[in-house]
């Protein structure tokens, strides 16, 4: 295959991820888009094969690794929990972080890469591989620690060390330094401590920075962590001279910065701050709040079945769905619960919160596997005026996405995030384990509502006990 | 010492209710106390004796008996004079008691010693007193059995039907004044299949008489009745003559009218003029729920059902007594509710605490000392307006998904040009020509992926996620250019085996996330269906 051939294949696989990603914008269109994005891809990995640039000698090496990373990937998507969805994600993520290293270094000590640049093509040259391998050790490791704390095998709590804006100034530093001292490296050997000593920072401060990151802004670091995936592809693209590791690197770091952003939106706070870290422990600000608003009243608990009869009463539905459900496994009889009453007559609808849930989207795949029809979910902006014709809101495992404080109180430390108005119902039911308070440490008025009753319990189990009180 | 509570039988003429439930005594026993109630006391509202005696409490035979049994007596009406005289010194008393209408009464109770709680003067609008509050629940009742008695005397079908034997129209309604009875009694005629028209002076009230399934009908002129409180405010000349031209035009139109219209502390407004009820159709009716008060039309007569001009209408004031039984039921529980808010410690005790705000406002006796009226609740309707307002705000903002969001401001805008201007420079003025290439390919694909990321549906964001994670393994091709590439020479001995473990390596990790990134987002995508 001649140059010009791979250069129009390249072309070719450009537009079709283009396509893939514009196929997401509608479920209808949307297995349409990850098809064009597979033949992209494979089109992509062909041209490069059988392209000017790899030789007969490496097709061996190519299928054997290719096989068996193939094979881990087809089976981890396989036996994936959708509940899992982020851990696995967050893990991909650190895997293209530690490729863009791994490449980043081959690179480098290739001989053949540099001899035909000039000073300043050289010196360009190394920044690409420096930069590249630098967001690429971020990357790694911060999604490593994604994933321990998505999966829990870390803590959810932001670990917050003394002066940890100082030590990632003087890393930054440091970081600047030895890149200096990389670009006037006299050898390869020279450059190669620089290089590491810079790689071992870079791969510290991805961990430090994805731990002191409270839970509830995890869905901010997954999508952040997506967009530099992208970021560290575009900085290798830069370095082979390849156009189509640009452009692609460079669609996805946008798509995942944009997610970024919406998702910073949806809590009303601005992505500087979730990255400095610390969410509902910097500060005792939610001490101070809860000292000079808190929330008196008694809260009015039912059964199972009591919630059943409102159900069963009720005309128009919104189920608001968190986290808690995504735990306690319940779609499914939130799925069954829906459909009886959808036979019923009863209009039953879903309201998903952006954040709701460990990444975007979260509640909205967990309800797709649970067979709940996409027309019927809804996102807050396009039902929270609807609430006051709402009979019965039931939130099942949420709390600050329904908080009255975000709307009512400017001292709360969720002031200002747009939450669903499940409190404008006739009457809301909140689902929880206890009256703990939700991941931003504040207290919810809305369970001290006169209009608001609380089923205990775990979700799965009292979802099992309505719908049983439902049917009967 | 547990306390007795004593449940009298009603003696006003006419009077059917009765202060508590077999359902009730039972709760009130489980939260501590002794029930007590005069033999026949429910007889009139279908609960017999023995119900009650099934349910805990003891039966007393007598009047007398009763009140000096008990420490606490609940009651519906307004006590006559004759029995607060054979009430215990120093008792407490709970029912209906309109402190501002009886002064003797208060006077009588005071000089007993007695703690009152007027179940009328409850500050109805703390949240927390709604469950409470035996005016909304008689309210309801109100609304409901007016339908009822205008269904009874109007001589057609409320549906609309078309049968064999001809078409017949539906029956008009209108409803004047759309509070708790107004609002109970659009439902009912809603039920009932009946056309239903409704007014307030209260702007606000145009949204729950549409969600009752009403249709609100405006008056032509600009003024708000809200009079603080929940109620309504006396109106200005101007609007009062709209109002009349109003009523005149729907009088001709409808079948039924029932009027609600109250205003605290005034007689009741005359909104319904003789001249109006002769253009009535004949064979309509009138309800007046105001009739106590004076009532909303001219002709009405208190108590009676009359026919003039034509027109029946009915000025009964003892409505929630006409259902006994769901009244009766419906005080108690709001009785137990209160009862239950005095004695939290659930050891048959009463606390008659005046820091509560929603008890302060009952109690209207203290142990003799007049302490009605109780002093404004701290709680206005007003800031409810404010917080609506704040919370329509971040709604409106939202994030726009794939519609025009909000401009930048200008001077934000300014600095954002300004550093890109300088980047730019910076790019222009250091990087080789052969570098700039790429970057103008970078920049453009980043504008492509905002433009097209932009218009993905959020309930789309985790596969979008999955998908842009597959494809970025594109980098994978870094790794395989360089695995076994065309050897040119120059630069040295090249350490074949490192690069190509590297490379390995990366194509293998890559492979793992280009394979199952594509493989679960097709798994995901799968289950989204209609």
């Amino acid at each position: 295959m001649s140059a010009s051939l791979a250069t129009v294949s390249y072309i070719g696989a450009t537009i079709l991820f283009i396509l893939s990603l514009g196929g997401l914008s509608n479920p209808a269109t949307s297995l349409r888009g990850n098809l064009y994005g597979m033949i992209g891809m494979t089109i992509a990995v062909l041209a490069t094969i059988f392209g000017p640039r790899v030789t007969s000698g490496g097709y061996a090496w190519i299928i054997g690794s290719m096989v068996v990373g193939g094979s881990i990937g087809i089976y981890a998507a396989r036996v994936v929990k959708m509940t899992q969805m982020p851990e696995l994600v967050a893990l991909m993520h650190s895997l293209v972080g530690l490729a863009a290293c791994l490449v980043g270094f081959a690179n480098y000590i290739d001989p053949e890469a540099a001899t035909h640049l000039n000073n300043a093509e050289k010196a360009i040259h190394e920044m690409e591989i420096y930069v590249g391998i630098l967001i690429g050790a971020i990357t790694f490791s911060g999604s490593i620690i994604a994933f321990g704390k998505l999966s829990g095998k870390i803590g959810g709590k932001p670990l917050l060390l003394p002066a940890r804006h100082m030590m990632n100034l003087v890393g930054l530093l440091i970081v600047i330094y030895f890149g200096w001292q990389f670009l006037h490296a006299e050898s390869v050997n020279a450059g190669m401590t620089p290089l590491i000593v810079m790689t071992v920072i870079a791969l510290l401060f991805g961990i430090h920075m994805v731990m002191a990151i409270g839970g509830a802004d995890m869905p901010v670091v997954v999508s952040m962590l997506n967009s530099y995936s992208g970021w560290a592809a575009a900085a290798t693209g830069f370095m082979l001279n390849n156009d189509l590791l640009i452009v692609t690197g460079a669609l996805v770091g946008s798509s995942g910065a944009i997610l970024s952003y919406i998702m910073c939106k949806a809590m009303a706070r601005n992505f500087i701050s979730v990255i400095a870290g610390g969410f509902g422990t910097g500060g005792g600000t939610p001490a101070a709040a809860s000292g000079d608003a808190q929330p008196a009243g008694e809260v009015i608990a039912v059964s199972a079945a009591e919630t059943a009869e409102l159900l069963r009463e009720a005309r128009n539905v919104i189920i608001v769905p968190g986290y808690g459900m995504a735990v306690a496994q319940a779609q499914h009889t939130v799925c069954e619960i829906t459909k009886h009453l959808r036979e019923k007559g009863v209009n039953v609808r879903f309201g998903i919160h952006p954040v709701a849930g460990r990444m975007p989207g979260h509640m909205n795949v967990l309800l797709a596997e649970a067979k709940v029809p996409y027309d019927i979910v809804f996102e807050m902006d396009e039902l929270n005026e609807d609430f006051p014709d709402t009979d019965v809101a039931m939130i099942i495992g949420a709390n600050d996405i329904v908080n009255p404080a975000a709307q009512d109180d400017p001292n709360s430390p969720i002031a200002g995030m747009p939450v669903l108005e499940v409190w404008k119902a006739k009457t809301s039911i909140v689902m929880k384990r206890s009256m703990a308070s939700g991941y931003a440490g504040v207290d919810n008025p809305l369970f001290y509502k006169d209009n608001n009753r609380m089923l205990f319990g775990d979700a799965k189990k009292m979802l099992d006990e309505v719908f049983v009180a439902l049917k009967t | 010492m547990t306390l007795m509570i004593g449940i009298p039988r009603e003696i006003a003429s006419g009077e059917k209710r009765v202060a508590t439930v077999p359902e009730v005594v039972e709760k009130l026993i489980k939260l501590g106390f002794k029930v007590a109630v005069e033999s026949g006391a429910g007889d009139a509202a279908n609960f017999s004796d023995d119900t009650y005696r099934a349910a805990g409490a003891e039966i007393i035979a007598g009047a007398a008996k009763l009140w000096a049994a008990s420490d606490i007596v609940f009651k519906v009406c307004v006590p006559t004079s004759a029995e607060v005289d054979l009430m215990r010194e120093g008792g407490t008393l709970i029912g209906f008691i309109w402190p501002a209408q009886n002064p003797e009464l208060m006077q009588q109770l005071a000089a007993k010693k007695a703690t009152v709680l007027a179940i009328d003067a409850l500050p109805r609008m703390l949240s927390r007193a709604q469950k409470m509050d035996a005016l909304t629940s008689m309210a309801g009742i109100t609304g409901y059995r007016a339908v009822i008695e205008a269904a009874n005397a109007f001589g057609r079908f409320f549906n609309g039907q078309i049968t064999a034997a001809g078409k017949v129209p539906p029956a008009k309604v209108f409803i004047a004044g759309a509070g708790v009875a107004g609002l109970a009694a659009i439902g009912t005629a809603v039920g009932l299949g009946a056309i239903v028209r409704a007014n307030d002076t209260r702007a606000e009230v145009a949204d729950q008489v549409k969600s009752m399934g009403g249709e609100f009908v405006k008056v032509d002129y600009e003024e708000e009745g809200s009079g603080g409180g929940g109620y309504a405010k006396v109106m200005s000349e101007g609007f009062q003559q709209a109002q009349r031209d109003m009523y005149a035009k729907q009088a001709k139109e409808v079948d039924i009218i029932i009027t609600t219209a109250l205003i605290p502390g005034k007689p009741a407004p005359k909104l319904i003029t003789a001249e109006m009820v002769k253009s009535m159709k004949p064979g309509s009716v009138i309800v007046d729920l105001a009739a106590e008060r004076g009532g909303n039309c001219e002709l009405t007569e208190p108590g009676q059902a009359v026919v003039k001009h034509g027109v029946t209408i009915v000025g009964y004031t003892d409505l929630p007594s006409r259902l006994a039984k769901q009244s009766s039921t419906l005080y108690g529980t709001n009785l137990f509710r209160l009862t239950e808010e005095l004695c939290k410690t659930k050891d048959g005790i009463i606390n008659v605490n005046m820091e509560d705000e929603a008890i302060r406002g009952l109690t209207v006796i203290k142990e003799g000392n007049i302490t009605w009226p109780a002093p404004a609740p701290k709680l206005p309707a007003v800031p409810a307006q404010p917080a609506a307002a704040k919370a329509a705000a971040p709604a409106a903002k939202g994030h726009g998904h794939g519609g025009a969001s909000e401009p930048m401001a200008g001077g934000k805008l300014a600095i954002m040009f300004g550093v890109a201007a300088v980047l730019f420079w910076f790019v222009g003025a250091f990087a080789p020509a052969a570098f700039l290439g790429h970057f103008t390919v970078f920049v453009l694909a980043c504008f492509v992926g905002y433009m097209v990321v932009w218009n993905v549906t959020p309930a789309l964001h985790t596969p979008l996620m999955s998908v842009t994670n597959a494809i970025s393994s594109i980098i994978a091709i870094g790794a395989l250019v360089q695995i076994a590439p065309p050897l040119l020479g120059g630069g040295g001995p090249r350490p074949d085996d490192w690069i190509r473990w590297l490379a390995v390596a990366g194509i293998a990790l890559t492979a793992v996330n280009m394979f199952g990134g594509f493989a679960v987002t097709q798994r995901m995508l799968a289950m989204f269906r209609k």
